[in-house]
């Protein structure tokens, strides 16, 4: 019992360290990485979502497409990006975006942060799930490469609605999970204080999606978490998107789409 | 044969139902008595109020296609517990039990059939198998299904019915919205058409993924579907949710599907729509050359 506890312990440690509200956010990467960022708003059929941010950017030479999951800093803020949960004007800005960067070959980075798509009344209604549904066809399509790194939270479908892709790197204090602990253990075991157990079974960890063979890459923190030093985990996360991107942008797009199809094919296969 | 998802009355016996004949049982809605052979008579639907019934899924695909027209496949595909997942009990133990309550191997049949002589696939979430929910050999069944409409160039006709992802799996889980909606992909962009029928309950991912791609979305009466359920969006929220909240028709007023369709007249419905989507031939010589000379660019692809 204290071992499996002591192990529980640990993973919910790593969910803490993923919500950690001093963390680097999506914007403290981009502009770290970046060298320039313009910022594109609205989804062009009801308006603009703060807690997906996107828009062209420059990576040394040339130009991707950032897509961004964004939490807020403030009270202020944290009200305004909605606590990093999209509506579907957010997924659908997102595919705007996606349809553009195919446009004009820019690659597509996603910055994934949320602790899932928005539970609200207003959000079904405008058919949230439809949006994050056809944002996974999209991006499964897209003709340009994608590289997805998990900042902190990767909630759910309000993730995977903007994280499929061609590779998957995940921060090192990360986690990315079917459902938020809190959520599975009011499910499972209907009783919300069991998230502890609940974190430690899902497997949600960055080194658990690297063991089952989800995740690509771990990209490591300063000690103690990236919190502690922005600039080293900016720079790790920069060097790791520059990498896999060039490896990306080698292989033919026919091919690459192809893989990217069997990646997800294989999974449960 | 039908398993109300509330109250049975009367019971012979404590175990009624399983195994046992249920001489009774009640209507959810309108709290009628109903008489079993009447209720199967009238298709699942109370002969009251119009309440739907839940179904089983090889009930739902015979009520369907043709007589004996149904060759299932994969039914050796089965969950396994990747994960070690245990929550009040294994997770091996709970698909043992879905297994033993309900006949079924897994949350989803799919095979080829024939409907209104049509020849399609079509794949059926089931409910009773641990509330739909899609785990990774739910996943490749219906991939599995998909492919085979996109090879076969056969119309594909998909019946929802879950919870959404299965926990137990986790990640791996959450994985089969992006896999079957891939698949899905391939199949739109091949001009083969894909009917969406949405049945209480269709909910999270299985919404967010398949279940919405449909050329032409379906629902019945009454059924709920949405993302996130409603104790939690008013947990998160403190809103009031409106009347008819992620009913059938209250997604069908907001634009989300095309046509709410009382189970007696679905076989009419997809009969025409199959007419309609297939009158060229899906495996029209045109639709076949265009994918195999020029693959479709994917700035027009779907949606």
């Amino acid at each position: 019992m204290s071992d499996n506890g002591s192990v529980a312990a640990a993973t919910w440690e790593q969910v803490e360290l993923a919500r950690h509200p001093d963390r680097p956010y999506a914007l403290d990467y981009i502009h770290a990485i970046f060298g320039d960022f313009f910022e594109l708003h609205g989804d062009r059929v009801f308006g603009d979502d703060h807690a997906i941010i996107g828009g062209p950017a420059a990576l040394d030479k040339q130009t991707v497409m950032v897509i961004a999951q964004q939490k807020g800093r403030t009270t202020a803020e944290r009200a305004m990006r909605n606590f990093g949960m999209a509506n579907p004007e957010g997924y659908r800005k997102a595919l705007r975006l996606i349809r553009q960067a195919e446009r004009f070959q820019f690659p597509i980075v996603a910055f994934v942060d949320t602790s899932g798509a928005f539970p609200g009344a207003g959000a079904e209604e405008r058919g949230i799930a439809w949006a994050i549904a056809d944002n996974l066809v999209a991006l499964a399509q897209a003709r340009v490469p994608i590289v997805t790194l998990v900042i902190g939270e990767g909630g759910s479908g309000g993730a995977l609605g903007i994280g499929v892709g061609d590779r998957l790197l995940m921060m090192e204090h990360s986690i990315y999970s079917v459902a938020m602990p809190e959520a599975c253990a009011s499910i499972l075991w209907r009783d919300i204080a069991r998230k502890v157990e609940a974190a430690d079974a899902l497997k949600l960890t960055a080194a658990d999606l690297k063991r089952l063979g989800l995740a690509d890459e771990i990209v490591p923190e300063p000690p103690g978490g990236a919190h502690n030093d922005y600039g080293v985990a900016t720079d790790a996360a920069g060097a790791a998107l520059r990498r896999h991107l060039g490896t990306l942008e080698a292989i033919a797009i026919d091919r690459l789409v192809e893989e990217r199809y069997q990646r997800y094919r294989k999974i449960g296969a | 044969m039908f398993r109300p998802k509330t109250r049975y009355v009367a019971l012979p016996s404590p175990r009624a139902g399983v195994g046992e004949e249920v001489d009774r049982l009640t209507c959810p809605k309108c709290d009628t008595s109903l008489e079993p052979a009447r209720l199967t008579a009238a298709l699942g639907v109370c002969y009251r109020c119009g309440y739907h019934f839940r179904l089983r899924a090889p009930e739902r695909v015979a009520m369907l296609v043709e007589p004996g027209s149904f060759r299932e496949e994969d039914q050796a595909i089965v969950a396994k517990d990747v994960l070690g997942f245990k929550d009040s009990q294994p997770y091996t133990k709970r698909i043992e039990q879905s297994r033993a309550a309900t006949g079924a191997n897994e949350a989803v049949i799919w095979g080829e059939a024939l409907l209104a002589g049509h020849r399609l696939v079509i794949v059926c979430l089931d409910f009773a198998f641990m509330g739909g929910s899609m785990g990774a050999a739910t996943g490749e069944k219906i991939t599995n299904g998909i492919e085979r409409a996109l090879q076969s160039r056969l119309p594909l006709l998909i019946i929802s019915a879950s919870g959404g992802a299965r926990m137990q799996e986790g990640m791996l889980s959450l994985m089969q919205l992006a896999k079957t909606s891939a698949a899905l992909g391939r199949l739109n962009a091949a001009g083969v058409p894909y009917l969406s029928l949405l049945t209480d309950p269709t909910m999270g991912g299985v919404t967010a993924s398949f279940a919405s791609l449909g050329d032409v979305i379906i629902a019945e009466p009454g059924a709920m579907i949405g993302f996130a359920g409603a104790r939690v969006i008013q947990q998160a929220t403190y809103e009031t949710l409106p009347e008819g909240f992620q009913t059938a028709e209250f997604l069908w007023q907001h634009g989300m599907v095309d046509l709410v369709v009382p189970r007696p007249e679905l076989p009419a419905v997809l009969r025409q729509l199959l007419d309609l989507y297939a009158r060229n031939g899906v495996a029209g010589d045109f639709a076949l050359q265009r994918q195999t000379e020029t693959p479709a660019p994917a700035s027009v692809t779907p949606r």
